[in-house]
């Protein structure tokens, strides 16, 4: 079999565009000349953007669909759209953290924000087991590092190797998952697996094997109870750095998963009635995380901590998305995913405007909000209200596509119908604390009333992604019809 | 009739535009409010000019929207969603000229006020469910800001409480109508797909998702047990939020009753019928009782709400022809009058006296002090408690007929509620507004004059008067539009349990 490269070079240009730029920009931080930090950070965000351009440019048709150089990519339209999303969100972290960084090594930070996008890419399209491992690990290396970047805070450190720490053990367990996978079907590949699964059927140490890969599959999505790393890194990286974590890793970890989950291991997903397999393990996977998430972050007093509970709830509802994906496509998911990463980089933006100027890590520190900055407050208003599910955000169809998907399956009486009604009781639990967010913001007078400056990158970043935000609300086809 | 579609885009622009207008003056957001609550009420006028009743949703617009669930943007109207229209627009005017002294954040306050007008609107035309509770939810949202940031007595628990409750409600008819799609195998949301599908449901099924849907809606309604939250927030409301919320959000969760829930599964709803009756009765004469006792001002009008949302309830309960024309009639009614009671409360006396404490204001000779409250009080207590020739008469009597032909018992019941509520009202008359008979104090009620009452507060006043005495006097202008729609097949299908 001849391997066809040419091939291989254009489906990898996007890839090829955010590594080249990464190491352009490295160079951005070499001479060592008086240039301040602020100019070397504007510096290396053009070339950030740029290389994010051309991989948008390139990446958008970068050969033919389907399955590419011997089936280990797949270019169909979850790849190519979780590769558009991934770099959007890329495009609005690069945004926010030229508005906000003040740190000495800017160049460094969006050369890692480039690299960890071209991990991001890399899964979207990853068809093979081997390559959606370190298409994965890739990425999260990057993110530890991006975690642990503030080097004058402690707390960025502890999240760093808090992230590393239940990122190893996690990518152990999938790696021991993936060659138990190897080891009973032969192959890495996912046809070949999903062929080899229906063939053989069930057996104990498919079970076990499928549990490793749901635990790293967890631990990648926040979900309860593979969550403990969250809320410490939320609270503790830097806030670009954080608003990456949570938006962009996440839509492309779910991509990866749900490819890899319902074409490649469908044979053994079991039912919803409770046939062994992984489909009734994330049933209680997304239960849990609906049920810790929305009740641990009603006694948050810290705004990051906070949104990483929310990120732990929308988890479980994201995770009702990839099981009703075995029924009405990966549509639903990619939406939610989406959406839900505009909106929380946009929440992580505001975050880092208010860092500017003060503290902003406890609930109260955003009192005021409207009177110190009304474009701070507006664009917090669409961000929180589309985290809670409320029309016409985006937020709100995202739920409503996945809920409905799920009831779709099997009505009320299977497990996905309980958990999607699971789902939408709690969200009445959780705009509270999102109100309460909103109150701090909108209510309650300032306690420090200088207004906040909002630099003009950081103001283009989170306009956008609520503009965005009302768009994809008001405008759901946009998204969704792709994928019809 | 191309016109009323734009009540919902003007009502949003006006919000638009109120915000910008507040950051240049509080008078440039007022009147741009003004000018667009009157726009849009003109709007509906000229429709309902060129309006023919009819049996049927009379569609506006109807263009697809997400194909994917089969959604329409389909708005339609028809002789009850025109009278609630009518009422959203002069409640919303009222509301605008009552709130005409706010100097707090005018163009954030008037945007709110006019985004929850245009949700309210949007609920009123929708004829495809997801759209409608796109709607409602844009109406819940402004709520919680008009409370916590405006109100007054205990005012970020009570938008707290409300906006919960509301938001659990909407929760509950989010699950409903998922459930009725999803498991009916519906091709979307229109009103008549989903009831196509909903006969596919095994009755228990029926039953469960009509329970939600109604409970869900019944909620916002305020129907016994889960009206606690109407008398707090509005209490809590500043004086046009507690108008709005007491005059026409509450009727969005009666409407959706009698246009979703009912409508969908009307087998379900003659199972279900005399639990949601007895509670509408327990509803009526327990919040008369709990309102007869109150010592603030404000608590007694916002449990008199819930006692007259009961009636409401009790019509759609009972649903003879008569009893939901008169529970249509009623919402109308009491839109109207409540808007008049918590503008007279909230407003005239309130923000003039600082005390809603009936034994304060006992201790003054309001009726000397405030001479236009006191005449416009006693015209809507009257009209309140049900006399000939306000809008409440016809309604509550029409529906206590239609109920006696359901269940003679119901009617005995909930007529006891009307006494409790000539009491209630009677009462709070004499202690606010002629409590004091020391002559001396009522001699020297001049030396201390309250502000007097503003042009924008009489003007208020004299329209939501006019409104209860004109459909007092004449009710068919609104019956004319209401039986018909009545007649429509999917409202026969409820009725049929009933006595022609």
């Amino acid at each position: 079999m001849s391997t066809p490269y040419g091939e291989l070079l254009i489906a990898l240009r996007p890839e090829i565009c955010l590594v080249g730029g990464a190491l352009a920009v490295l160079a951005v931080d070499l001479p060592k000349n008086s240039r301040s930090a602020q100019t070397r950070l504007h510096l290396s965000v053009a070339l950030g953007l740029l290389a994010l351009a051309a991989a948008y440019a390139w990446g958008l048709n970068a050969g033919v669909p389907g399955p590419l150089f011997g089936g280990v990519l797949s270019l169909d339209m979850l790849g190519q759209a979780t590769r558009a999303g991934v770099l959007g969100l890329a495009v609005l972290t690069l945004g926010i953290t030229a508005g906000t960084s003040r740190l000495r090594h800017p160049a460094e930070l969006v050369a890692m924000i480039l690299l960890a996008t071209a991990g991001f890419t890399l899964m979207a399209v990853a068809q093979q087991l081997l390559l959606a491992f370190l298409a994965l690990e890739s990425a999260s290396l990057s993110l530890y590092v991006l975690a642990g970047f503030d080097k004058t805070r402690p707390e960025s450190a502890e999240a760093g190797l808090k992230y590393f720490l239940f990122g190893g053990v996690s990518a152990a367990f999938l790696l021991f998952g993936f060659s138990l996978i190897y080891g009973l079907t032969g192959s890495i590949e996912l046809p070949v697996i999903s062929t080899q699964l229906a063939l053989t059927g069930p057996s104990p140490l498919l079970v076990v094997a499928l549990v490793m890969i749901l635990v790293g599959f967890g631990y990648k999505a926040a979900a309860a109870p593979f969550h403990l790393w969250a809320p410490d890194v939320y609270e503790g990286a830097p806030a670009s750095s954080a608003a990456l974590i949570a938006s962009a890793s996440k839509l492309a970890g779910l991509a990866l998963f749900v490819r890899l989950l319902w074409p490649g291991f469908g044979a053994a997903s079991g039912s919803l009635a409770g046939a062994a397999g992984w489909l009734p393990v994330v049933v209680m996977i997304s239960a849990a995380s609906i049920l810790l998430g929305n009740f641990a972050a009603l006694a948050q007093r810290n705004v990051r901590r906070l949104l990483a509970y929310s990120a732990i709830a929308h988890a479980g509802a994201l995770l009702i998305g990839v099981i009703a994906a075995g029924l009405i496509g990966p549509g639903a998911l990619y939406y939610y995913a989406l959406t839900y990463g505009l909106a929380t980089v946009g929440a992580f933006g505001v975050i880092a405007v208010v860092e500017r100027s003060g503290r902003c890590q406890d609930i109260t520190d955003l009192a005021g909000l409207r009177a110190r900055s009304p474009l701070l407050a507006g664009c917090l208003f669409v961000f929180v209200l589309s985290l809670a599910g409320i029309p016409p955000l985006a937020g709100f169809v995202g739920k409503f596509v996945v809920f409905t998907g799920a009831l779709q399956m099997d009505g009320i009486s299977s497990s996905a119908g309980w958990l999607a009604v699971l789902a939408i009781a709690m969200s009445a639990v959780a705009l509270y604390y999102y109100l309460i967010i909103l109150k701090q913001a909108l209510v309650v007078p300032a306690k420090d009333t200088t207004p906040i400056k909002v630099p003009a990158p950081a103001a283009l970043a989170l306009l956008s992604a609520a503009a965005l935000i009302v768009l994809f609300g008001l405008w759901p086809s946009l998204l969704l019809g792709l994928f019809q | 009739m191309n016109l009323l579609p734009w009540t919902i885009y003007v009502s949003f622009a006006g919000s638009f535009l109120a915000l910008v207008a507040g950051a240049r003056s509080a008078a440039a957001a007022r009147w741009t409010a003004l000018a667009t609550a009157v726009a849009a009420t003109t709007l509906t006028f000229l429709a309902a000019r060129d309006f023919v009743p009819g049996s049927s949703l009379q569609t506006l617009v109807n263009v697809p929207w997400i194909a994917g669930l089969g959604v329409n943007y389909h708005l339609a109207v028809d002789g009850i969603s025109l009278t609630l229209l009518v009422l959203t627009g002069l409640a919303a005017t009222a509301g605008i000229l009552f709130s005409w002294n706010i100097e707090e954040r005018p163009g954030e306050f008037f945007a709110l006020f006019l985004a929850l007008i245009g949700g309210v609107y949007g609920v009123f035309l929708s004829a495809d469910v997801f759209v409608l509770f796109v709607f409602y939810e844009i109406a819940i949202v402004p709520k919680y800001f008009l409370i916590a940031i405006w109100g007054s007595t205990n005012r970020e628990y009570g938008a707290m409480k409300l906006v919960l409750y509301s938001f659990a409600g909407s929760s509950l008819v989010l699950a409903g109508m998922i459930w009725a799609y999803a498991a009916g195998g519906a091709t979307g949301f229109g009103l008549a797909q989903l009831a196509e599908a909903a006969v596919h449901l095994p009755f228990p099924e029926q039953v469960a998702v009509f329970a939600l849907l109604f409970t869900g809606f019944a909620t916002l309604a305020g129907m016994f047990p889960l009206h606690t939250w109407a008398p707090t927030g509005h209490v809590a409301a500043p004086t046009a939020a507690s108008m709005l919320l007491a005059g026409v959000v509450m009727k969005l969760g009666a409407y959706g009753c009698l246009r979703v829930a009912m409508p969908l599964f009307p087998d379900a709803f003659l199972y279900c019928q005399p639990v949601i009756a007895w509670l509408a009765v327990v509803g009526i004469v327990y919040a008369g009782c709990i309102a007869l006792v109150q010592e603030d001002f404000k608590f007694v009008i916002g449990y008199s709400s819930v006692s007259h949302m009961g009636f409401v309830l009790l019509g759609l309960a009972a649903a003879t022809p008569l009893a939901l024309a008169g529970a249509v009639l009623q919402m109308f009614s009491h839109g109207v009058i409540a808007g008049l009671l918590f503008a007279v409360v909230g407003r005239m006396v309130y923000e003039r006296t600082h005390t809603r404490r009936l034994a304060d204001l006992k201790a003054m000779p309001l009726h000397r002090l405030l001479p236009f409250a006191a005449v416009i009080f006693v015209v809507a207590g009257l009209a309140s408690l049900g006399l000939p020739g306000f809008s409440g008469f016809p309604a509550e009597l029409s529906i206590l007929i239609g109920t006696w032909q359901e269940n003679p018992l119901w009617a005995v019941v909930a007529a006891l509620g009307i006494i409790v509520a000539g009491a209630f009202t009677l009462r709070v008359i004499q202690v606010s507004f002629f409590g004091t008979t020391n002559l001396a104090a009522i001699a020297a009620a001049g030396n201390h004059p309250l502000p007097p009452i503003t042009r924008a507060e009489k003007a208020g006043a004299l329209l939501l008067i006019a409104a209860t005495l004109y459909v007092g006097l004449k009710p068919d202008v609104l019956l004319d539009w209401i039986v018909p729609a009545l007649q429509s097949p999917v409202f026969q299908a409820v009725m049929k349990g009933g006595n022609p």
